[in-house]
């Protein structure tokens, strides 16, 4: 057996890597060496490639690489002699992308068990009747309950009372995949709704469709908005092009009480560049010189800037009392990202620990964004097109909203990177699959555990002991550069530079002053009840010192100046 | 007429006035509008001058006394201008609020026609000057703007002429915006142009605020002496020494300035720099002690001498001077010229002045049309990667000191700008006394009042020509890299964010004798000559150092960092017996660190200086160390990552990160009065103000249980019974909802309306650079749509 060598410092037992990966009852491949233990799980796994040959030259110059989706890149060298390398790639390469070789994702073979049942977090029913559903104006509708009329929506919907089954299936043969107008949220007292489709298959004649004019004109009416605002997600130049595929946009002079608003944010592609490059200047160093020109010329945070200021706009014209329709081409991407950030500014109950998971649920799980394919699990074809880091980049517009309202979120920045690592981990079901009807043929919700069960069941590490609830408070965040910044915790935790803070400061001394006020009311509980009987208080006095020797004891080895 | 009566007043000696006319208008006993005027005038004059400013009593008073906080002795109004309108900053829609423009001899000053909105917002007033007042030296640039233009004024005015807009940017970034348009022609010009001359215009010292504040103004001195350290006195220094258990020489031979009125009035030296050393250069070349490190090496500066080629005089008297310092601990040193290796204070001004123009916003559009370009602006304006090379360079020298153990001397020409900076951020570093409030107060009156930095020179408030170029914003540069500091090891300060916020304010705030000199000599020789009782003690002026004069007790008590634990009280004998044991804890790997040598092996010593002194380090210093800073720069991230892996103290060693995402844009200091930015509600206030709540809490408690004789001892951390902090009393008042700019700005006249990015489309850039993907479908292949 060799030792191989390693660049990153680490050295890697083979046979340990084996046997993690033959049997995969834990779902990471550990590389494991008495001093360096990394963890990477199979499902982060984006690319294995062999580097050098036999007959390279130089130290370091054979081994295997491995690009990772969570922002790392990993180099293992390894000897030349005896093709040591062969047994190690054929391994990490079958098992980090299962699916390419016909076996089973990891979350189908996990036997993890929890208290809690994470699938039982969102019940449509009950989320639509928390925001107060159904009203006279909007009604639940089970057209789609075999996926007939929208493969990629969810069994059950929200459309204006006065629409009828008929008029559903005419707007959907008007929507880019059948994706027609629903609602999404409701605000309670000004009744203005949120609703998501796709675009209008307008076309290159400019095709009308008198059926979704009116459908829209409906959404309109119910509570009485004046203009009914449109945001297509797009810059405007995108939806023209469009037209030329059979999509496009909502014209001024066919949809007579709407507005149309272009919110200029790019498509999967762009996005996917922009976090690639965000990753050259960040592992394995990052960039010193000039860092912040080359922060701006990756344009991430262009782009969450431009989300952020998108769904801000909607979240405006909600409280407003105007309804608004949100979509991009196909309703998944973009409007996603848009609808459930306005949601979270609107509703607080989606900046709870539980009604979070809902809104994902919601928002991003059931109503299609195609996770698979733009997570590309368990597939070997790293260069696929259609991969793009959309939920990534709302998980960083929520930081970025935590961060300017640190009270404002039961949740703590662990939740986020949790729900990262797990978007790629493939442990959990609930990432798996493009849409609901893909979940149901996979039996995603009784063969798998759902992320919630792992989080529910320790909610406790999740919560963010600042959290203030305030149920009536719009939350704008500060769409301007000046405020956002880039989330190291997160981008770049892997460098090792980065001091990895368990707890904040701030948190941390929080903490230790609710412990102290807990402990100081109970010594005055004490100390008034020795009172009442006399004699006793010389006691409570040695009980005092006694509780703090500890601290004492530490402050030893303080450095005295 | 009032212009002219105005600046002959101004500018003229005190001793030359002899009133003739004295007409004090006690409107209330706490305002008092003195105006003196020259024998010369004639009777026509007078009277309409008299006329003039009983007019502009009569109009202002009543708003004067309703909401201008005119505590201000001694304040003299120049001229005024009625039905000016003050745009409200954060409106393009030209709206605004009508009232009264003032300049006196303290300020500039709008006062509001409208009745003032009181509550809110008076809880963190300053006491000498309201939101609506500028201190004239305050003042940073007036433009005068017609329409859409805007031009840079830069007096010596055409007389006769005046903008219809006055633009007025701060040196604490506020900017004012005035519309003279309604106002009577006579009334615009003369305000104008009163305002341009006494903010622009050259002026002797003596026309500044604080001497005809300090005049009017008994203060009572013993208040601070017993609280910061002031080393204006042989103790202080003495006493410094002891505590860091230094072995050097204080000197008192300057006393009466007579080595050199550039030299500190007592300073301290190496024991070995002779009574005929301390005559030589007029103190340059003398190693000044700075502070001295617990293994007993120190760190001193000087001023460096510039070497004649010929001449060999300076360079033995400099080696000789190396020698001493050297002889200070283990025959070893090490120096470091700055001016080879850190920006000129030219290169400190460019920035900045290219930094501040980021902040200074005439209006939303502009702001939101720079968004875009943010980081690459910043990025190429310098200031940050400034900021990182003095703590760079701060960390190297703590290297030098913590890990070697070597003596440091620092050196520049002139030894009071960045050597002030570095020796204060080693200080600050390695000392944590130096990281309380007072600490801290008194580290920058000891490298930086009794230093000698020429505070007055880089301000240049006097607005000389020929000190055009001295300017330069050092101290505040200095205060740039605390607040990282403090920014990344918030625990470990007993001052807050706004603490150095105000500090930096108060730089602009002509009434402090800290700010107003260049040296002790100067201070002492000024004060001296201004004292109305000529033959006695000389003028007494409060410091910066006396908060209360600028902010009333509970203001005051957003000084203190919530965080802050003070560090537990030991007693002698248990320290003593822990010492190694921190020294252990102190030091870096063990490889790296030598052990000091026992005293008594003269052989060992003697060895060590031939071969550390003869070879090393003096033919580094005759080269300058310029070249090898690569080298350092390795050396330093490995002293820093070595630091890194060890349990944080924040009562220890402390270290900044100096990567890219952590040198960072000080928000409260600069984004405070930018309306667009503000974060309702949110901000790390938020955060902090919940702390200072259960502190508050922590503290009543303990009362009670101090009441029932519970012997508490102070071990308990945050355990000092403090009146509840401000921002605890504000987040208890749940109707009010701070923002990310408190205590600053309160958000009472706000709409709640989120401020959406104007101009996106404009400042998008993907459509150049990645055209082909910009434009292609979000779902390719071939399940796209057809």
């Amino acid at each position: 057996m060799t030792a191989p060598h390693v660049t990153l410092g680490e050295v890697l037992p083979e046979r340990a890597v084996q046997n993690r990966l033959t049997n995969p009852g834990t779902e990471n491949c550990s590389l494991c060496d008495p001093s360096v233990t990394l963890n990477v799980p199979l499902g982060a796994i984006g690319r294995v490639e062999k580097m050098g040959g036999a007959s390279s030259r130089g130290e370091n110059s054979y081994g295997l690489d491995i690009t990772c989706k969570d922002m790392r890149n990993l180099r293992f060298a390894l000897k030349q002699e005896g093709h040591s390398r062969r047994d190690i790639f054929d391994i990490l390469f079958r098992y980090a992308f299962p699916l390419s070789h016909g076996l089973l994702l990891f979350a189908y073979l996990s036997q993890e068990k929890y208290e809690e049942n994470g699938w039982s977090v969102y019940k449509p029913m009950e989320e639509f009747r928390r925001q107060g559903l159904p009203t006279d104006k909007w009604r639940i509708t089970f057209i789609n309950d075999n996926y007939e009329l929208c493969d990629t929506y969810p069994t059950i919907l929200v459309v204006p009372f006065k629409a009828t089954e008929e008029d559903l299936r005419k707007v959907s043969t008007f929507r880019s995949r059948g994706r027609i107008p629903v609602l999404s949220w409701i605000h309670r007292e000004n009744q203005a709704v949120i609703c998501r489709c796709s675009q209008p298959l307008v076309g290159m004649s400019g095709k009308r469709n008198k059926d979704d004019e009116r459908y829209l004109e409906v959404i309109r009416e119910a509570n009485g908005t004046a203009k009914l605002t449109i945001y297509d997600a797009r810059p405007s130049v995108n939806a023209v092009a469009n037209k030329a595929t059979g999509g496009g946009y909502e014209g001024d002079d066919t949809y007579q009480n709407a507005e149309l608003v272009f919110l200029d944010i790019h498509n999967i592609h762009v996005m996917r560049e922009s976090l690639k490059k965000l990753k050259d200047i960040v592992y394995p160093n990052v960039e010193e010189s000039h860092w912040l020109s080359s922060l701006e010329s990756t344009h991430w945070l262009e782009h969450i800037k431009l989300v952020l200021s998108g769904a801000i706009q909607v979240a405006d014209k909600i409280s407003g009392g105007n309804s608004v329709v949100v979509h991009c081409s196909d309703g998944w991407d973009r409007t996603a990202q848009l609808t459930s950030l306005a949601m979270l500014m609107l509703d607080s109950h989606y900046r709870t620990l539980r009604g979070f998971q809902v809104l994902l649920e919601k928002e991003w799980i059931s109503f299609g964004h195609k996770f698979a394919s733009r997570i590309g699990h368990g597939d070997k074809n790293h260069a696929d097109q259609d991969r793009s880091p959309i939920f990534v980049q709302f998980i960083d517009c929520v930081w970025q909203m935590t961060k300017q309202f640190p009270t404002a979120f039961e949740f703590n920045e662990r939740l986020l990177m949790t729900i990262l690592d797990h978007l790629f981990s493939c442990r959990f079901g609930t990432f798996l699959y493009n849409c609901e009807s893909a979940r149901d043929t996979n039996e995603v919700r009784s063969k798998t555990v759902s992320l919630w069960s792992l989080v529910n069941s320790d909610s406790t590490s999740y919560l963010n002991p600042f959290y203030t609830p305030e149920s009536s408070r719009v939350l704008y965040p500060v769409a301007s550069m000046r405020h956002l910044e880039l989330w190291v915790t997160y981008y770049i935790r892997w460098n090792p530079r980065i001091r990895q803070q368990q707890q904040s400061p701030v948190e941390q001394r929080y903490m230790e002053l609710l412990a102290l006020r807990d402990e100081y009311l109970k010594k005055l509980e004490e100390l008034q009840l020795t009172d009442s009987s006399p004699n006793s208080s010389h006691l409570s006095n040695s009980s005092a010192s006694n509780a703090a020797s500890p601290t004492q004891h530490i402050n030893h080895l303080h450095t005295p100046f | 007429m009032i212009e002219t009566f105005g600046i002959k007043l101004i500018c003229s000696k005190n001793s030359c006035l002899s009133p003739v006319v004295c007409l004090v208008v006690s409107v209330s006993c706490r305002l008092c509008l003195v105006v003196s005027c020259r024998l010369c005038l004639s009777p026509v004059c007078l009277l309409s001058s008299v006329c003039l400013l009983l007019s502009v009593c009569l109009l202002s008073s009543v708003c004067l006394l309703s909401s201008v906080s005119v505590p201000s002795t001694g304040e003299v109004v120049f001229c005024s201008a009625s039905t000016v309108l003050k745009y409200t900053q954060d409106d393009l829609s030209q709206r605004g609020v009508f009232g009264v423009l003032l300049c006196t001899n303290f300020r500039v000053s709008f006062v509001s026609d409208e009745a003032p909105t009181e509550e809110m917002g008076q809880l963190f007033k300053n006491k000498l000057y309201g939101e609506n007042d500028i201190p004239l030296s305050c003042v940073d640039n007036i433009y005068g703007g017609s329409e859409d233009k805007r031009k840079l004024i830069t007096g010596g005015l055409v007389k006769n002429k005046y903008p219809s807009k006055m633009i007025i940017h701060c040196k604490d970034l506020r900017v004012f915006q005035f519309s003279l348009s309604f106002s009577k022609e006579e009334d615009a010009k003369k305000i104008f142009q009163g305002i341009v001359h006494h903010c622009l215009e050259p002026k002797s010292l003596r026309c500044l605020f604080a001497f005809s504040y300090c005049e009017n103004t008994s203060y009572p001195e013993a208040q601070r002496k017993k609280q910061t350290v002031m080393f204006d006195s042989v103790e202080d220094w003495t006493q410094d020494m002891k505590r860091t258990k230094g072995n050097c020489r204080v000197v008192s031979e300057n006393s009466n300035f007579e080595l050199s009125p550039k030299l500190p009035q007592y300073f301290i030296v190496p024991k070995n720099v002779s009574d005929e050393d301390l005559t030589k250069y007029q103190g340059k070349g003398l190693p000044m002690w700075c502070w001295s490190h617990h293994s007993g090496c120190a760190l001193f500066k000087t001023a460096s001498i510039p070497l004649v080629q010929e001449d060999n005089v300076p360079q033995t008297y400099m080696e000789k001077m190396l020698t001493a310092v050297a002889h200070n601990h283990l025959y070893s040193v090490k120096t470091e010229d700055l001016s080879d290796t850190l920006p000129t204070v030219q290169d400190i001004l460019l920035s900045y002045n290219r930094f501040k123009q980021f902040f200074l916003i005439d209006n939303t559009t502009e702001f939101w049309m720079s968004d875009m370009k943010w980081f690459s602006s910043l990025d190429n304006c310098g200031w940050l990667d400034i900021i990182r090379q003095c703590l760079q360079k701060a960390v190297e020298v703590v290297e030098s000191l913590e890990k070697e153990n070597t003596n440091v001397l620092i050196m520049e020409e002139g030894g009071s700008d960045l050597c002030c900076v570095v020796s204060s951020l080693v200080q600050l570093m390695l000392d944590p006394y130096y990281r309380t409030l007072l600490g801290f107060q008194s580290l920058v009156q000891k490298e930086w009042v009794a230093g000698g930095h020429a505070f007055l020179d880089r301000s240049n408030h006097l607005h000389l020509k020929d000190k055009v170029e001295s300017q330069s914003p050092v101290f505040l540069l200095f205060l740039e890299c605390v607040w990282q500091l403090q920014q990344q090891h918030g625990p470990a300060f007993q001052f807050s964010e706004t603490y150095l916020t105000v500090l930096s304010d108060s730089i602009h705030v002509p009434v402090f004798t800290t700010f107003l000199f260049n040296n002790d000599g100067h201070r002492d020789s000024l004060l001296r000559a201004e004292s109305p009782h000529t033959q006695r003690s000389p003028l007494n002026c409060p410091t910066v150092w006396d908060w209360s004069v600028q902010f009333d007790c509970k203001a005051q008590d957003l000084f203190t960092n919530p965080l802050y634990t003070e560090k537990p009280k030991q007693d002698t004998s248990v320290r003593k017996s822990y010492r190694p044991r921190h020294l252990r804890q102190l030091s870096l790997p063990s490889s790296a660190f030598k052990t000091p040598p026992k005293k008594g092996f003269f052989k060992d010593e003697a060895d060590n200086l031939k071969k550390i002194l003869g070879v090393k380090r003096l033919s580094r210093w005759m080269l300058s160390p310029s070249s090898d800073s690569p080298q350092t720069s390795s050396s330093v991230r490995e002293f820093y990552e070595a630091w890194q892996t060890k349990p944080l103290d924040y009562h220890g060693l402390l270290l900044p990160c100096l990567d890219g995402p952590s040198i960072r844009v000080w928000m409260q200091r600069y984004l405070r009065w930018i309306h667009d930015v503000q974060i309702l509600g949110g901000g790390p206030v938020a955060m902090l103000s919940k702390v200072s709540e259960i502190l508050g809490e922590v503290q009543e408690l303990q009362r009670q249980l101090d009441r029932h004789g519970c012997t508490l001892t102070s071990n308990h951390k945050g355990a000092r019974p403090r009146a509840k902090t401000a921002a605890a009393v504000i987040a208890a008042r749940s109707s009010v909802r701070l923002s990310s700019s408190f205590p600053f700005v309160t958000s009472r006249n706000w709409s709640f309306k989120p401020a959406i990015p104007t101009s996106l489309l404009q400042s998008l850039m993907v459509t150049g650079m990645a055209g082909n993907l910009a434009d292609r479908e979000d779902d390719g292949g071939p399940e796209s749509l057809v």
